[in-house]
């Protein structure tokens, strides 16, 4: 918005004449339009072809022979894709709840002016920038009861301990939760950091004065007035655990059995392997439905926010 | 690596030079490891001999789900390539869409009904008609065991799941794991399938081909997987997501005595050195000796335009069931060929055996498709019964009956 704002400002004082104006007005119209309608047509575009498909009975290749709502009636009859979105919920919640809660007291704690703050910002950070198939396959050696952590100490002399997460299907969604908490809780770390800095100075040394204690300063003054960092993370948090893919493919490959398959690995289980596009298609919208409950809230508020100030 | 990346060189090419060059084939496939794409590079070589050109189309990764999505966008396109590596029930929902071509004048005179056994020629067939050329013939129920911890536990080789189960428990006392096996879904339906062949190769094809819900629910179902779930206990801890080459080596080095796989498996053996009969055995897997679960590599042949292309991919079906040709890419690949009666000196005592047996089995009525391995039923079954048979093998609180209930049912709601 600045940019173009001090763009067609330098064209006025420059020239004056409306033809050279105009012409600096549409530059950044033109030169956004390929991008533009590549979004629509590769992103909007395709969404809406997978909900016609949706409603098809496509199985190999794409056809156009509408069967109404069957497909969605077979998904929610199909045991792996409520399993798949029964693990979405177990995973989604925690990993959101968790990563919340480290990423902020992680903050608060790094916000106490101590030593070496870059030095362990950096170190928090950093599983950030490695990519989910590398922290999946880490997490799997680590978590793999022969040769990862159990092993190590069983070997240091614990003989009893046991850590079998990884091949319990009762627990392996929990292994889904720590690799993806490790990667994602020093983001939400960095994302509240940068708030907490943003914080008026002056507000927490008038709380002080009024003798409020540091705990009550954060809790009753400095966290309610990061609402907006708590809901980018959020946003960003979900996203992150309705498209998870990659983690469970690297981690688990949906094992064992299928009990650690998310939404995600089942829409390409069912579309490219099994020749189900129909059906696949169905699970993608009903994916594209639940990112659309937590974005447009979202966005309703924001926008909001924007005209009343 | 050089392979890969003339491959890579070659795709690159022919997506720039979209001309057609007279008596040319393209070949899309996913023969990408070493010993495979040194087989596949035969076939080249007698089709450049022949005096055609060929142009390579090696889609690697994901057991070839990549391949048959680049293959779906390309037939969709309406360019789709000469031959592709389709195989099993696939090639007749290919067939369905109207894709391929008619190959029954290579068929009559090459004499494939004489050659190839009844139960391969069908696979290969659509609506009456020749559509595919097999290449090799993997046998599935294979037990390869590691004879030295055999004899270290004092357990002998078992020839009935009964015994199997005697034998392991010896085994896992004697502190070696009994089976080495990888859960993955098709690790874990390879094992189930042989169970299921025991109880005899009647039971298995209608359970699996006729998928008649009286078998699938038949007393003997739940006894295999009465077995199934014994295997259990027989694997490590650390089975869950193992790669199938990962726990063959398990029985390379010694650790665990016997793995269900495959004759795949034998590469591996090979390349670690071992020598068949010496180093490590192969068996029937047990109670399935008289009975051959195939899985057969076949290249589909699709309906190309101009008629030099024809000519070139008539040549390309009829070079495939060359003698020659069957020889080397079976030496190469570990399978047996689809031909039978083909001289055998160049072929080890484990392929010797598998001959004989797929030979025997023809005439019994015991050679049966792999339904592990796609060739038995379409990808919807197979998903389905993948999803019980693998749920079953990791869940420990569900029975038997409750596991035969679930897959009855989820093999009517996917035909």
């Amino acid at each position: 918005m600045n940019t173009k704002a001090a763009n067609s400002g330098s064209g006025q004082t420059q020239s004056g004449r409306p033809a050279r104006r105009s012409l600096a007005d549409w530059m950044p119209k033109i030169v956004m339009a390929p991008t533009m309608i590549i979004t629509l047509v590769c992103i909007y575009g395709y969404m809406i072809w997978t909900a016609v498909l949706s409603f098809t009975g496509s199985r190999m290749l794409p056809s156009y022979n509408f069967v109404g709502f069957e497909q969605y009636e077979r998904l929610f009859n199909n045991d792996r894709w409520i399993v798949a979105l029964t693990n979405l919920g177990v995973f989604g919640g925690l990993f959101i709840a968790i990563c919340l809660f480290l990423g902020v007291t992680l903050a608060v704690f790094l916000d106490q002016k101590i030593r070496a703050e870059g030095a362990i910002r950096t170190i928090y950070l950093y599983p950030m920038a490695i990519s989910f198939i590398v922290t999946g396959t880490a997490w799997k050696w680590l978590l793999n009861p022969t040769n990862g952590l159990e092993k190590m100490m069983v070997d240091f002399g614990f003989v009893n301990f046991k850590f079998d997460w990884l091949i319990n299907p009762d627990m392996v969604v929990y292994c889904l939760v720590i690799a993806a908490v490790w990667q994602a809780s020093g983001f939400v770390m960095a994302l509240f950091l940068a708030g907490l800095r943003g914080v008026d100075g002056d507000l927490i040394k008038a709380a002080h004065l009024d003798g409020a204690s540091t705990f009550t300063t954060y809790r009753r003054i400095i966290l309610p007035s990061l609402k907006p960092v708590f809901f980018s993370a959020l946003v960003i948090l979900s996203h992150i655990a309705i498209k998870s893919f990659d983690l469970v493919a690297a981690l688990t490959n949906g094992g064992p059995g299928y009990s650690s398959d998310l939404p995600a690995n089942f829409m390409y289980t069912y579309t490219f392997t099994r020749s189900q596009i129909g059906l696949g298609s169905a699970s993608a919208m009903v994916m594209l439905g639940c990112v659309l409950a937590i974005l447009v809230p979202y966005l309703y508020s924001e926008l909001r926010g924007e005209r009343h100030a | 690596m050089k392979k890969i990346a003339f491959g890579l060189t070659t795709v690159a090419l022919s997506l720039a030079a979209a001309t057609a060059q007279a008596g040319e084939v393209e070949v899309l496939h996913w023969w990408t490891s070493g010993g495979e794409a040194a087989a596949i590079n035969v076939l080249k070589e007698e089709m450049v001999g022949a005096g055609h050109t060929w142009k390579d189309f090696a889609v690697a990764g994901g057991g070839g789900e990549s391949a048959m999505t680049v293959l779906k966008s390309r037939a969709i396109s309406g360019n789709p390539p000469s031959a592709a590596q389709i195989k099993g029930p696939t090639i007749q929902e290919w067939g369905d869409l109207g894709f391929l071509t008619n190959l029954n004048d290579v068929a009559v005179a090459g004499e494939w009904d004489v050659i190839l056994p009844q139960v391969v020629s069908d696979v290969m067939k659509y609506d009456g008609n020749y559509v595919a050329a097999p290449v090799n013939v993997h046998r599935v129920n294979w037990m390869w065991a590691n004879p030295e911890v055999f004899r270290k536990s004092g357990a002998s080789i078992p020839t009935t799941w009964d015994q199997f189960i005697v034998e392991a428990k010896k085994i896992k006392a004697a502190g070696f794991t009994p089976l080495a096996h990888g859960g993955q879904a098709w690790q874990d339906a390879t094992l189930f399938e042989a169970i299921a062949l025991s109880k005899g190769s009647q039971f298995y094809s209608s359970a699996f081909i006729g998928m008649s819900d009286k078998a699938l629910r038949s007393q003997d179902m739940v006894d295999v997987f009465d077995t199934f779930k014994q295997m259990r206990e027989f694997v490590d801890p650390g089975f869950s997501g193992r790669d199938w080459n990962i726990a063959t080596s398990m029985v390379i080095n010694g650790d665990a005595a016997m793995q269900i796989m495959g004759d795949w498996a034998k590469g591996e053996f090979t390349a670690a050195g071992k020598k068949a009969g010496v180093d490590y055995v192969c068996y029937p897997a047990p109670g399935t000796s008289g009975a051959f679960t195939f899985n057969i590599d076949s290249l589909a042949m699709f309906k190309v335009s101009g008629a030099e292309k024809q000519a070139a991919q008539k040549d390309l079906a009829r070079l495939i069931l060359e003698p020659k040709f069957q020889e080397t890419f079976n030496l190469n690949k570990g399978s047996i060929p689809t031909r039978l009666n083909m001289p055998r000196d160049q072929f080890d005592s484990c392929a010797h055996a598998s001959m004989d047996a797929f030979l025997a089995s023809s005439t019994t009525g015991s050679l049966v498709p792999s339904m592990a391995h796609g060739m038995a039923v379409n990808s919807m079954v197979q998903g389905a019964i993948f999803d019980v048979v693998t749920n079953f093998f990791n869940d420990e609180s569900m029975t038997s009956q409750e596991a035969v209930d679930k897959l009855a049912r989820a093999v009517k709601a996917s035909m």
